[in-house]
């Protein structure tokens, strides 16, 4: 390359760079204030607001009702964007246009006219039931996976884009069922896709709150809606030590997967 | 498996799902917009000259489109590195994009706070070493929300631009050197042109992004900078007047889809009709 950037273009990508990473390293000694409020550790340092992640039980909860929706919706969500890519795939139809727009709506329109939306109709389901409803963790989860399907959607059919038609054609030909064609031919190629989507869908779950802002109030309480709570009036210094954890666990993954990828491209030289 | 004898029946479920789910209750909503707490178009007459409104609305234009200009250009800055720089400044630059991308809007929203608010990391400092007297105002206004947008959307303008500028036919560049261009000048009146299209459609994206915003800004903003996605929630939850809030959402959502009818039209301008 002959063109590589110069050491004034470095400079202010370094700037953006640290502007990037900035809020993310400030959350660490925040988190070690002795105060009841948001400060610096001022020479003391304290493990109070970890122990207070430990000792309230509303964090485990929170956590708890979080991967459990998070799992609900991510197997729905990825469970019919599956379906509903693959006859895409093979039919090919004459309005798959559309039929894309109306399965990528929730993904393009903005996202409190879904909050909207979904509060809309959980609050009319609660009118006749009191499981799938305005503030219950099914209600909850039917709420994200219409959220994240686009995304699994998405995925799997990138992942469909780049399997080879004649494959499925020659399985066709030699007298192949759908059933045996999708499960021998298709699906063993694109299961890269599937997985990620799967992956995807639970960590958009997993973080979703303007949806969740909606449709909970006291019951269904995820834990960002609990994060929500302790930022909105007095902020919780424990807000601080979960986020130290959660940034810790994606820098920690991020950091693998780049190692993994470097040593690899370094084997393959 | 009978229900696989027909592979139209594969495309049913999630259909089904869909309007069931999303776009009868939006109708619901935008009926919601016509009926409270009267019927007519008496929302929309309120949503369009009611000052307050109409000052949210503006807010959320200007605010929109400063983030979008700061963030695309920001972006392309540190794309740059990330798609042309050595080995090293790219695994770099990349860790950087990815890792805030891949966590939650609230903590990001936190770490902002925990910087910028008066008793803050940057006010405690500054004050430490002398530079203020009193403590500078940075959150719970426009600045605190901008800032906190521009960082939750640098890492969405940056792929887009990524794939633009991986585009990029490196023997045009080269061409240019050739004939006596100089660093600067191949910059800006080659590589900057050839990317064009993708700076337009991250600037897009990252407007429609922003539009519908509600979390940064209501962490950032405190309830005093509001902007339309807050006005709407404070419609239905503090002072209710669901009419109105139902009305502000049917107009964002055609601002919005009529944005990315224009996005369409201009990422294919020769698709058959």
């Amino acid at each position: 390359m002959i063109n590589r950037p110069g050491p004034l273009a470095i400079c202010v990508a370094a700037v953006v760079a640290v502007f990037l990473l900035m809020p993310l390293i400030a959350v660490i000694p925040v988190s070690f204030t002795p105060n009841r409020y948001l400060s610096l550790p001022d020479g003391e340092w304290s493990l109070r607001h970890y122990q207070a992640l430990i000792d309230n039980p509303a964090w485990a909860r929170g956590l708890g009702l979080s991967i459990g929706i998070g799992i609900v919706s991510a197997s729905l969500a990825t469970g019919l964007g599956l379906a509903f890519s693959l006859g895409i795939w093979i039919v090919q139809p004459r309005f798959a246009g559309l039929l894309m727009g109306i399965a990528l709506l929730p993904m393009v329109a903005p996202p409190v006219v879904s909050a909207l939306t979904l509060y809309f109709f959980l609050i009319t389901l609660s009118k006749f039931n009191d499981f799938l409803a305005y503030d219950t963790w099914a209600g909850v989860a039917l709420a994200h996976s219409v959220m994240i399907a686009p995304y699994a959607v998405v995925l799997i059919t990138v992942a469909l884009a780049q399997v080879d038609r004649r494959i499925d054609l020659a399985a066709r030909g030699m007298g192949a069922s759908l059933a045996r064609r999708v499960r021998h031919v298709i699906l063993p190629s694109i299961r890269f896709g599937v997985l990620s989507a799967l992956l995807l869908t639970f960590v958009l779950s997993w973080e979703e709150i303007g949806v969740t802002l909606f449709i909970t109030s006291v019951d269904a309480v995820t834990l960002p809606r609990l994060m929500w709570m302790g930022l909105r009036d007095n902020i919780d210094p424990a807000i601080a030590a979960i986020s130290v954890i959660l940034i810790g666990v994606v820098a920690a993954v991020i950091l693998i997967r780049t190692l993994w990828l470097a040593t690899r491209d370094a084997q393959a030289r | 498996m009978p229900s696989l004898s027909r592979p139209t029946l594969l495309i049913v479920p999630l259909m089904g799902f869909m309007v069931l789910t999303y776009v009868v209750p939006f109708l619901g909503v935008a009926a919601w917009s016509v009926t409270l707490p009267e019927p007519g178009l008496g929302q929309y007459q309120a949503a369009l000259t009611d000052p307050l409104v109409l000052s949210v609305f503006l807010r959320t234009f200007r605010v929109c489109l400063v983030v979008t200009v700061i963030t695309v250009g920001a972006s392309y800055m540190v794309t740059l590195l990330w798609v042309r720089g050595t080995r090293m400044q790219r695994v770099l630059i990349e860790m950087c994009i990815l890792i805030p991308f891949w966590i939650s809007v609230l903590t990001r929203a936190f770490g902002w706070l925990a910087l910028l608010s008066t008793k803050g990391i940057l006010n405690t400092w500054a004050q430490n070493l002398g530079f203020l007297a009193e403590p500078l105002t940075m959150v719970r206004n426009e600045f605190g929300v901008v800032v906190g947008m521009v960082h939750f959307l640098i890492p969405f303008a940056a792929f887009p631009l990524a794939s633009a500028m991986r585009a990029v036919d490196e023997r045009a560049l080269l061409a240019a050197r050739g004939m006596g261009a100089g660093r600067t000048r191949v910059f800006a009146q080659v590589f900057v042109p050839m990317t064009a299209p993708g700076i337009l459609g991250a600037g897009l994206v990252v407007f429609v992004f922003a539009l519908g915003f509600f979390v940064t800004p209501a962490i950032l903003g405190g309830g005093r900078s509001v902007m339309a996605a807050e006005l709407i929630y404070l419609r239905i939850f503090q002072s209710p007047n669901w009419g109105l809030g139902a009305a502000i959402s049917v107009i964002l959502m055609v601002t919005v889809g009529g944005l990315l009818a224009v996005m369409m039209r201009r990422a294919r301008p020769a698709a058959p009709r």
